[in-house]
């Protein structure tokens, strides 16, 4: 698979090849090692149509960690601003000779289209389209809950997991359902009706309306950042009771089983989703996330650009 | 004039006979006819020439897509002897003078009857009713009017638009998209577009619309006709009202006989139309419909975009699919293979039935001696790969790109001459 | 993994006798091996510096530093083939800083693996000095480069492929020699 486009391509050997590869890395990194070699010459784009400094920084640290060259590439061009086309922006990356581009962008499919149109021949990471997937986030969350639930190896069979929020929007939260079944997790998504998607009871999760009941027996949750324009859709009457029936407090975390940890994606929301004194406690990995993040890009990016050929 | 004969055809499914084409006109059916031109026509159906309800000819605005005269060419190699040009146009065709450049156009042409549809509101805004009787009243005689691209989603305005036209026989042809349930929406609203996460457009949107209309139809005693109807629900209002003597008739386009939602996870805008493919079970829904008669009409929705509206991310892709040269093959495909229709029904929902709905009184006759020589002549022993490098259409926007259809359009006759033969333009 | 087929030339008697004898070797040369580290390259280079370690240990009376260095990203055949998993890096408690590391393998063929470990090893410090004990030299050398320890001199033809199967990875310790099909 030349291209990392979302979480349910994977297979669970190949989700856990990466976890383990990300391992590895984190090692060679903690043991203080500078740059390691292997994306030497290889050039890798950062082609962000979406503000994101976070995410856009981790994959620039992991591409220069692993020796690759790294350019930032900050598009304009929404529905409303039309820039130069996807199409015209690609065509001029493929002559600077990208060997891959990260590619984050407002439509869901753009990654796909960017991956299967013939306008580069370097590959492709997702690094969030539209409200579709994320799949390197997804990758960080279970590297993340695979050290806390199970020592750092294996998969992350017979954890639950309960993702908490806007659903319908979430791109994090598609690619999570994917990969955590794919590692033999059971999901639980909990949400008000109108942010959970049509067909959500195909995707193979127990789905609630309620917080605290999908609570009990977790071993961590996922908490979704809500947005203000959802407010302003009708999806919920305001702020205030969204928080109240969705938003994390130290009681709802004290219901789920010893040793859950408490994630969110980032950026957080403090007061709304999720308390302070919550993102703040011995739980919560919000923070630990981020640095695995690297270490996660890292291993996509070797995986994909370190031989002659994709491994995943 | 030369004269044609179609040796050993069979006339909308029936047995092989002769046909003979002259001055214009079918000058004789029988057996040992001879003519000018002799066309082997054994195993090949005559059908009367196909007359689309719903086209996209883009002149005047965006001809580099499509134009009166590329447009025409490719209904002609479709077999079509008539099309209802659309009025979304730039400018909108909400004048006589619009309607009136596109009608001559046609005439210019001189390969189909293009019959302008005008708009039912002025620049399609939905708030004032544009000069119907006057576009009615003009040279292009309109008869269809219709905000296509478009829902007319305030009642008030699309009651008065059903009454008004009653003066001169015209029919409302609706766009049943309810346009706040729809806002920004990407494909059809359902186990996919959950999983892409693309908006979705649910049925509802289409229905409520329908049911509304029907029901102002029914109170102000007007025809109304329902364009590109997708959805099993929209079937069910469609069959309720006619069952209760209501004046509506409907159209369905080949790509929702036949294509799924399920296309959108390879997120090619290809597949992006509005309103959406739908999912397996309203595909099933509209072929019963199409087959009971509850859906009157096959019409394309031709609908030509630019490259650069289809080679790009989904979302900032133009909706539409091109379908002129392809229908008849669907057609065949979806519905006379599967033994849902005859030929002899196809020519009623492809030829008469719009002709009728269009009071196009030329065109949809019966293949008698006497009638008018609009004929369709298809080769249904054929198998076609579909490119879409082959469109006669100036655009390449074919759902259908890669499939193989069965079936090829051999010839097609307008008015006693032939437009296509071999398969080719003349 | 079976051993059908080829030629055994050293059975598990025979290894165990190297692996003693390189033992003392390796205590002969560095003075009591006092300041070693020994460097497993993964896989069976792992295995074999731990049962060094071991014997070293044994005789000695006093346990010998043992790690790992994986070499799979300083390899210089990378864009010759997919990216290959990458395997543990152990560096043990008192690092190499200073050490005399001695690296360890399995099979010394054409060098490029121990020029490879070279570079992977500095990434992590300077070590006093580098040496090499390989159970298997079947000669060919693209680089130059040379074991100070070796277990057994085996010429081979190119065509020929040189297996080390050890009891942590396979079902018996054996040397086989195959021909290239």
């Amino acid at each position: 698979m030349k291209h990392l486009l979302s979480t349910a391509d994977l297979t669970r050997d190949e989700a856990i090849l990466i976890l383990d590869t990300a391992n590895q890395l984190a090692q060679a990194t903690g043991q203080g090692v500078g740059k390691l070699p292997p994306l030497r010459g290889r050039t890798v784009v950062n082609l962000f149509y979406e503000d994101s400094t976070r995410t856009r920084i981790s994959f620039e640290a992991a591409a220069k960690r692993l020796s690759a060259d790294v350019i930032n590439f900050a598009a304009k061009g929404s529905s409303v601003s039309k820039g130069e086309s996807l199409k015209d922006t690609a065509l001029t990356l493929e002559a600077m000779g990208a060997d891959a581009i990260v590619l984050r962008h407002g439509s869901s499919g753009a990654a796909h289209t960017l991956a299967n149109s013939g306008w580069i021949s370097g590959s492709v990471v997702n690094a969030g389209d539209g409200t579709h997937e994320h799949p390197t986030q997804a990758l960080l969350d279970a590297y993340t809950l695979r050290r806390h639930l199970r020592d750092g190896a294996g998969d992350l069979a017979g954890a639950t997991i309960t993702i908490v929020g806007d659903i319908l929007h979430s791109r994090v939260a598609r690619s999570n359902v994917h990969l955590l079944k794919t590692l033999g997790a059971n999901v639980r998504l909990v949400a008000p009706p109108t942010l959970l998607p049509f067909g959500v009871d195909t995707w193979g999760a127990e789905v609630s309306y309620t917080l605290d009941d999908a609570l009990v027996g977790a071993d961590a949750v996922m908490m979704l950042r809500i947005q203000q324009e959802r407010m302003n859709a009708a999806y919920f009457p305001t702020i205030h009771e969204y928080s109240q029936r969705y938003g994390l407090n130290q009681a709802r975390v004290n219901l789920m089983n010893q040793g859950a940890i408490v994630m969110h994606a980032g950026p957080m929301n403090r007061g709304v989703e999720i308390t302070s004194e919550v993102a703040d406690s011995p739980q919560s990995v919000i923070v630990e996330q981020v640095t695995n993040g690297v270490s996660v890009r890292m291993a996509v990016l070797y995986l994909m650009l370190g031989g002659n050929e994709a491994t995943v | 004039m030369t004269s044609y004969v179609l040796k050993n055809v069979s006339i909308v499914g029936g047995a092989a006979t002769d046909l003979l084409i002259n001055e214009g006109v079918i000058a004789q059916i029988g057996n040992g006819l001879s003519a000018d031109q002799v066309i082997d026509a054994r195993g090949c159906i005559a059908l009367p020439g196909l007359v689309d309800l719903h086209t996209h000819l883009r002149e005047p605005g965006k001809e580099d897509t499509e134009t009166v005269l590329s447009g025409s060419k490719a209904a002609a190699i479709g077999g079509f002897t008539s099309v209802h040009a659309m009025a979304n146009t730039n400018p909108v065709a909400d004048n006589a003078g619009v309607v009136e450049q596109v009608w001559r156009l046609g005439k210019e042409a001189g390969l189909v009857d293009v019959r302008p549809v005008g708009a039912v509101t002025k620049g399609l805004g939905g708030i004032t009713l544009a000069e119907l009787g006057t576009m009615a009243d003009s040279a292009a005689g309109v008869r269809v009017f219709s905000d296509d691209g478009k829902c007319v989603h305030d009642p008030v305005i699309m009651r008065r638009a059903l009454e008004y036209v009653k003066a001169f026989d015209g029919v409302i042809a609706q766009h049943a998209q309810e346009p706040q349930l729809t806002d920004g929406a990407q494909m059809n609203e359902g186990i996919i577009s959950g999983q892409l996460g693309l908006r979705g457009w649910p049925a509802v949107a289409e229905e409520a619309i329908i049911a509304r209309d029907v029901l102002l139809a029914s109170h102000v005693d007007a025809r109304l006709h329902i364009c590109h109807l997708s959805t099993a629900g929209s079937v069910e209002i469609i069959r309720w009202a006619k069952s209760r003597g209501i004046k509506v008739t409907a159209e369905v386009t080949p790509h929702h006989l036949i294509l799924t939602d399920e296309l959108a996870t390879s997120y090619n805008p290809v597949f992006k139309v509005n309103p959406p493919l739908r999912t397996q079970a309203d595909v099933e829904a509209v072929r019963e419909g199409l087959a009971d008669g509850t859906i009157d009409i096959v019409a394309t929705d031709h609908a030509p975009h630019a490259a650069q509206d289809k080679d790009c991310e989904w979302s900032a892709a133009a909706f539409g699919m091109t379908g002129l040269e392809t229908a008849l093959q669907v057609v065949h495909a979806t519905m006379v293979k599967t033994g849902l229709l005859t030929w002899q029904q196809v020519g009623e929902r492809m030829s008469y039935a719009p002709a009728q709905i269009g009071r196009v009184a030329t065109q949809g006759q019966a293949l008698v001696v006497g009638a008018p020589a609009h004929i369709a002549l298809f080769d249904p022993n054929t198998e076609v790969l579909i490119a879409a490098e082959n469109s006669v259409s100036a655009s390449r926007n074919t759902p259908f790109a890669g499939y193989t259809l069965p079936g090829t359009v051999r010839a097609t006759f307008f008015n006693g001459l032939p437009t296509v033969l071999d398969g080719k333009l003349v | 993994m079976t051993h059908t087929q080829g030629r055994v030339v050293l059975d598990s008697a025979d290894i165990s006798r190297a692996l003693t004898r390189l033992a003392h070797e390796i205590i002969e040369r560095t003075q009591g091996a006092q300041n070693v580290t020994l460097m497993g390259i993964p896989t069976r280079g792992v295995a074999l510096a731990n049962r060094l370690a071991q014997r070293i240990s044994e005789i000695q009376g006093s346990p010998v530093q043992v790690g790992a260095i994986d070499v799979t990203m300083y390899r210089d055949d990378l864009r010759m083939q997919p990216a290959r998993a990458l395997l543990p890096t152990v560096i043990p408690e008192a690092g190499i800083e200073g050490r005399l590391v001695i690296l360890v393998d399995d099979v010394l063929y054409s060098g490029r693996t121990i020029r490879a470990a070279l570079d992977a090893l500095s990434e992590h410090g300077r070590p006093q000095a580098v040496q090499l004990a390989v159970l298997v030299d079947r000669g060919h050398r693209e680089l130059p480069i040379r074991a100070d320890y070796v277990g057994k001199n085996l010429p081979t033809a190119k065509t020929e492929s040189v297996q080390v199967q050890l009891s942590e990875h396979d079902e018996i310790d054996q040397i086989v020699i195959r021909q290239a099909s």
